[in-house]
Order: C-alpha cells, then sequence, then structure tokens
C-alpha cells in the first residue's frame, strides 16, 4: 500500500500510475470486467440514493421482489436482442411481436380451446411460442434472404404485428387467464416458496463452483496458466453472497395476511434458465461463434464458409421465441390479452442491451451486461415511481441516462485504445 | 502417365456489369512451385484469385485440380480440395481472439459438440509459436494486436490446415522489413513441403525472387507467364506495364514446367 501513502502526501498526479497499475492487475489476475464491474458499481450507487430518497422502501424486500419480477419481460428479450445488436442488426419490432403473440394466446387460452382442461395453457404457450418462431422466420428470411435492411424489415413489422394484435379481437382486451397459467406471471401463486428457492439456489452454487473448478482442470491439463486460487475462491464467494442473498430477500416477502414466504418468482426462474440457455448458444456454440464473427467482420464470417444468412434467420427465430416468451409472462400477469401488451417495449429492450455495453456498431455484447443494463432501467424507474416522479419526466430522465451510458462506453472504450 | 498440374485454371471469365474484369485467363500450379501473380490494380489477379478460393463465382471456364475437374462455389469447397487464401485484408473478425479466427467456420467441438475453446487455444499456441515466437499473448481480440502479428493468425489458419494450395493475396503490404523476411522464409519452407502457392502482388520485388513462374495479368487479359529463370525484373515490369512479352523468349504458354 506505499503508493496509496505516497499519493496521500500529495505527489503530482502522475505518480498514482503505480496505483491503476495494481487494480489493472488485480484485474488480470481475477479475469473480470472492467466494464462489467463499474456497471455493477452503477447500479449499488443507483440503489444507495433510491434508499436514501425514499426512506429504505427501496430495499425492503416486497419492492425488491417486484423489481425482479418488473425486470424480466425486458431482460428476456434483451438477452435476444445482444445477439441481434451484436450480428449488426436491430429488431424494432420485438414489442409488437410481443403484444401480437400474446394475443393470440390469450384469445385461444379464453375463447377458442375449451375452458378448463389441462391441455389448454400448454397447447396456447406453445402456439405463442411458434407465433413468435414464425414471425421471426418471416422478418429474418426477408433480412438475410432479401437483402432488406433489418431497420426496415423490422420497423414495418413494428407496424404489421401490432396491426395483428388488434385484428385478432379487433381491440378487446381478452380475460380471465387460466389460474395455473397465471404462475407464469409472479403473482399471488406464482412464485416456488421458500423450500425450493434454497434448492435452486443451492443447485446455482453448485453450478459456480463445479463450472470454475472443471475448467480450470482443463486449463491445467493443457498447461496454460491459471488465475491463482484466492482469486478463484473470492470469485466463488461473491457469487455465493450474491445467490444466498437473492434468496433470502426473495423469501423475505411474505404472501398478504401471513408469514409463508414466497420465494423466487416463477418469471425471475424463467428468466434465470434464458439467461443460462443465451450464454451457453453465446459462448460455447459454433451459432454463438458465427453470430459475433459476423458482426466483427461480416466479409471474413462469409469467407470462413460460414452460412451467414442462415445465421441471420436464427437469429431473428431466436428473438422471435423470446418475445413470445415475453408475451407469455406479460398475459399471465396482466391475467389478460390486452392491445396496449409491449407497447414501447422495443426502446426498453434495446436500451437495456446498450447500457448493457452491447455495441451498435456490432461484434461486442454480453447476455449478462444485458440483463444487469434491464436492471439498471428498471431500477430507475422503480425508484422514480417511488418517489412519485410522474411519468413524463420518468421519459425524459430515463432518456438522457441512454445518452449518458452510451457516451461513457464511447469514451471508455476510446481511452482503451 | 505425366504428372497433371496441381491446379489449373482455364480460360476464365468474370464481368461485373459491363466490367469484363477477366478475360479468358489460364493459369496453372504445380506442387512445390511459387506462381508470382502479377498485375496492376485492376488488372483482375485479385478476381482470379478469388474464383479459386470460392469467394466469386466465375461466368466461364473450368478449374482442374491434379487433373480433375472441380466445382468451387463457396469458400467450404475450397478448403475441401486444400486451397487456402491469406487475403490481403487478412480477413480476420477484429473483435474474436486468435483461436477463435484460426477455426473460424473449423471450430472444434468437444464430445457433447461445444466449442472446445481450451483444445483451439492449444493448437493455435502449437502452430503460432513455429510462425512467431514471440507471439504469445493470443488470448485477446486482434483488434489490438500489431499488423505483424494479425499476419500470423491470418497465416497460421491457412496453413493448419493442411494446405495444399495457398494464395497468398499481398502478404508482405502490411509488414515491416523482418516482418517480410520471416514471410519469405516461411514461402520456401512450404514450399520444401510440396505446397504449391500462388502468389499474388502488384509490385514484382515482393515476388521475384521467390517465385518460380510469374503469370502476368493486364486488364484482365493473360499477357504471359515466364519463369523466373529466363527473364529478367525489366523484362517483367516491361510485360506489366506495357503489356508487352519478351521478344527474345519463345515462352511456355501451357505446355509442360520440367
Amino acid at each position: 500500500m506505499g503508493d496509496a501513502t505516497q499519493a496521500v502526501k500529495g505527489r503530482p498526479p502522475q505518480d498514482s500510475g503505480p496505483q491503476i497499475g495494481a487494480f489493472e492487475r488485480f484485474v488480470q489476475l481475477t479475469e473480470l470486467d472492467t466494464r462489467m464491474l463499474a456497471m455493477v458499481g452503477a447500479l449499488v450507487v443507483i440503489w444507495i440514493v433510491f434508499t436514501a430518497l425514499t426512506d429504505g422502501i427501496f430495499l425492503t424486500p416486497r419492492n425488491l421482489y417486484n423489481l425482479t419480477v418488473q425486470s424480466t419481460v425486458v431482460g428476456i428479450m434483451a438477452t435476444g436482442m445482444v445477439l441481434v445488436i451484436v450480428a449488426r442488426h436491430i429488431d424494432l419490432s420485438v414489442g409488437s411481436i410481443l403484444g401480437f403473440s400474446g394475443m393470440v394466446l390469450a384469445v385461444f387460452q379464453v375463447e377458442i380451446l375449451p375452458l378448463g382442461v389441462w391441455w389448454n395453457w400448454p397447447l396456447t404457450v406453445v402456439m405463442a411460442l411458434a407465433v413468435g418462431a414464425a414471425i421471426g422466420a418471416w422478418q429474418g428470411y426477408w433480412i438475410a434472404y432479401r437483402g432488406v435492411p433489418a431497420f426496415v424489415v423490422t420497423l414495418a413489422g413494428l407496424l404489421i404485428f401490432r396491426g395483428c394484435a388488434w385484428i385478432v379481437t379487433e381491440g378487446r382486451t381478452v380475460a380471465p387467464m387460466d389460474p395455473t397459467f397465471q404462475v407464469f406471471g409472479g403473482g399471488i401463486q406464482g412464485s416456488i416458496g421458500a423450500v425450493w428457492s434454497w434448492v435452486t439456489g443451492v443447485l446455482a452454487i453448485a453450478f459456480v463452483v463445479f463450472n470454475a473448478f472443471t475448467s480450470r482442470a482443463k486449463r491445467h491439463r493443457y498447461g496454460f496458466p491459471v488465475k491463482p486460487m484466492w482469486a478463484e475462491l473470492g470469485i466463488i464467494l461473491v457469487a455465493t453472497a450474491i445467490i444466498v442473498g437473492f434468496v433470502m430477500v426473495m423469501n423475505a416477502y411474505t404472501l398478504p395476511r401471513s408469514d409463508i414466504p414466497r420465494g423466487i418468482p416463477v418469471p425471475v426462474l424463467i428468466l434465470m434458465i434464458v439467461v443460462v440457455f443465451m450464454m451457453f448458444i453465446s459462448r460455447a456454440t459454433k451459432f454463438g461463434r458465427y453470430v459475433f464473427a459476423m458482426g466483427g467482420n461480416p466479409e471474413a464470417a462469409e469467407l470462413s464458409g460460414i452460412d451467414v444468412r442462415k445465421t441471420t434467420l436464427m437469429v431473428f427465430v431466436l428473438m422471435g421465441v423470446l418475445c413470445a416468451i415475453g408475451a407469455v409472462i406479460t398475459t399471465a400477469r396482466l391475467n389478460a390479452g390486452a392491445n396496449s401488451m409491449g407497447l414501447l417495449a422495443e426502446l426498453s429492450v434495446i436500451a437495456a442491451a446498450v447500457i448493457g455495453g452491447t455495441s451498435l456498431a456490432g461484434g461486442v455484447g454480453t447476455v449478462a451486461g444485458a440483463i444487469l443494463g434491464a436492471v439498471v432501467m428498471q431500477s430507475l424507474e422503480n425508484g422514480m415511481v417511488l418517489l412519485g416522479v410522474s411519468s413524463a419526466m420518468r421519459q425524459v430522465i430515463i432518456g438522457l441516462v441512454l445518452i449518458a451510458a452510451v457516451w461513457f462506453d464511447t469514451a471508455y472504450n476510446r481511452h482503451r485504445r | 502417365m505425366s504428372t497433371a498440374p496441381l491446379v489449373e485454371m482455364r480460360d476464365i471469365h468474370k464481368r461485373f456489369g459491363g466490367v469484363h474484369a477477366v478475360r479468358g485467363v489460364s493459369v496453372d500450379l504445380h506442387p512445390g512451385e511459387v506462381v508470382g501473380v502479377l498485375g496492376h490494380n485492376g488488372a483482375g489477379k485479385s478476381v482470379l484469385m478469388k474464383i479459386l478460393s470460392g469467394a466469386i463465382a466465375p461466368d466461364a471456364g473450368e478449374i482442374r485440380i491434379n487433373g480433375e475437374k472441380v466445382e468451387i462455389e463457396s469458400p467450404r469447397d475450397a478448403q475441401r480440395h486444400g486451397i487456402e487464401t491469406i487475403y490481403q485484408t487478412l480477413a480476420l473478425a477484429d473483435n474474436l481472439d486468435a483461436p477463435g479466427n484460426l477455426f473460424l467456420g473449423r471450430e472444434l467441438l468437444t464430445r457433447w459438440g461445444t466449442l472446445d475453446d481450451d483444445a483451439m487455444e492449444n493448437e493455435t499456441r502449437k502452430v503460432v509459436r513455429r510462425l512467431n515466437p514471440n507471439f504469445t499473448n493470443i488470448k485477446g481480440a486482434v483488434r489490438n494486436m500489431s499488423g505483424g502479428q494479425r499476419q500470423s493468425v491470418a497465416i497460421a489458419r491457412a496453413i493448419y490446415f493442411n494446405a495444399r494450395i495457398l494464395i497468398m493475396d499481398e502478404p508482405t503490404a502490411a509488414l515491416g522489413p523482418h516482418e517480410t523476411r520471416m514471410v519469405g522464409e516461411l514461402v520456401k519452407q512450404l514450399k520444401a513441403e510440396g505446397i504449391g502457392i500462388f502468389l499474388i502482388s502488384h509490385d514484382i520485388h515482393d515476388v521475384f525472387d521467390l517465385a518460380d513462374r510469374v503469370s502476368v495479368l493486364k486488364n484482365g487479359n493473360l499477357v504471359g507467364t515466364r519463369r523466373t529463370t529466363e527473364v529478367t525484373k525489366d523484362q517483367v515490369l516491361a510485360m506489366i506495364i506495357l503489356g508487352k512479352l519478351p521478344e527474345d523468349s519463345a515462352g511456355e504458354e501451357m505446355p509442360g514446367f520440367h
């Protein structure tokens, strides 16, 4: 800590060099992503400020439970938007896809299929997912095989599928949904209870530990450098603390007029599954590698023999399916199919991805970052609602935050070069 | 039985709209031979080579490999025939690391069908060590690497998969003298291993000493092919600039080499 004491003595600023060096060495040893750390830092600051301004209401289990449930739909869609943007495209139609596939789901569940049969809601969920996939394939076809820019195709999609959603019921709201189906919304019955929450938490911790040590063993076998044991254990410890803390908070929020803990909400469970799946896709499969290669250098991807068009089509199919998953959660939460579902969602989703470090120039972005971006956005929204900020003012502030986030990203990248 | 050339491109044509970029060009290449493909910018040399590497489809003409007629419709097809290309732009995905680029499109997989990043890193280290012993930090994005390192990645990608035919498009254009020498050594080494190499360049000095023969293109036409032992640099220069064949040499238009 000799460097720190020197800095305190009022030496010229360039003497703080070694201090930064020490931090960089730490980051290198632990293989942490500095950008990600900065975002976590920003999130912590936001939470502290809102907690102070709301006299602690922000950090109550009840509010944190609501915050996580509110973040799920945008979070799920943002994981797909990361891949879309990484591949140098954009999808402006995600809100409309959500709306249309949600309306199809609701109409079939409530008005067309027989009520009360066990296969009603599973079938409608499958139908919604199929609608999402089909819309994704339709848009992907125009983009990949007909060369129409994604901006145009999905802008058209925004209009087309919003219109389709209205046409399904001539604008009527369809309700109520199947009681079992409502579990997906994370309402009163929509969480898994204390015991299963702990089971999930323990499984998650086991997964983290298993992953860390298998990859370490593998690198050892090849004789590659591995990070020091203290760093490995430290990261496992932090991850464990976050998981345990999360389960405790979710269990601390009880069902109304009782002491029964709610536990992890079902939509959050779905989000967790989606995140693990999307991380796997983007990091461990050929498909994910190709998406990033296309974003980094489309010509190189083509010359490497990658089927760029098929990969592009698949990205949009994936995006469509994720929108449909968002539709399942939204209809279950609303307990209805309504025309306003997913309105302006494309903006929150794109903003979450961008705040999470996805570069609009393509080639750069992470699923974890997008989730963090979604939580940052929802924290701002939620905190301002608690403070009684008007919806108009909230829009202004979130818009400004978006600019600030991208500006920070640009400045950060320039600094690194 | 006479040995057929490793590669024969016969009477290749390519038009882009109204531009006749390649007009009935024929070139060939034998195992362990280096053929320089020379010409000004726009002479058609890069287009000709992109036809061989599967990046561009020809309008007419045929390609034979070891005497057998083949259809090369995509980079995949070319790779299947043992043709590897080092593009002038290097064709690297800047956001991926060296192993990601080396195995792009041909990833090593674990038994579960997922990417085997550690195995790819291991193989990359081996092949890169051979090319450039000082280049050890292969895990960062190639965007942050020096010109020589990026070139090493592109070359490693071409030689790792046991190429029989190598196309190098202006391989030393972006390199310093030391790295240029390194590429020259590599060409000699690959040649000794029996690999046939097309060296594309607009600068005769880059290729004259390395090449066994030179094929000169001008305005999409083949001016002629000459053995480097039988012509001077000035004569080749006249071919490039004026499209004029040296008067005293009969040349060997296509018939046998040796």
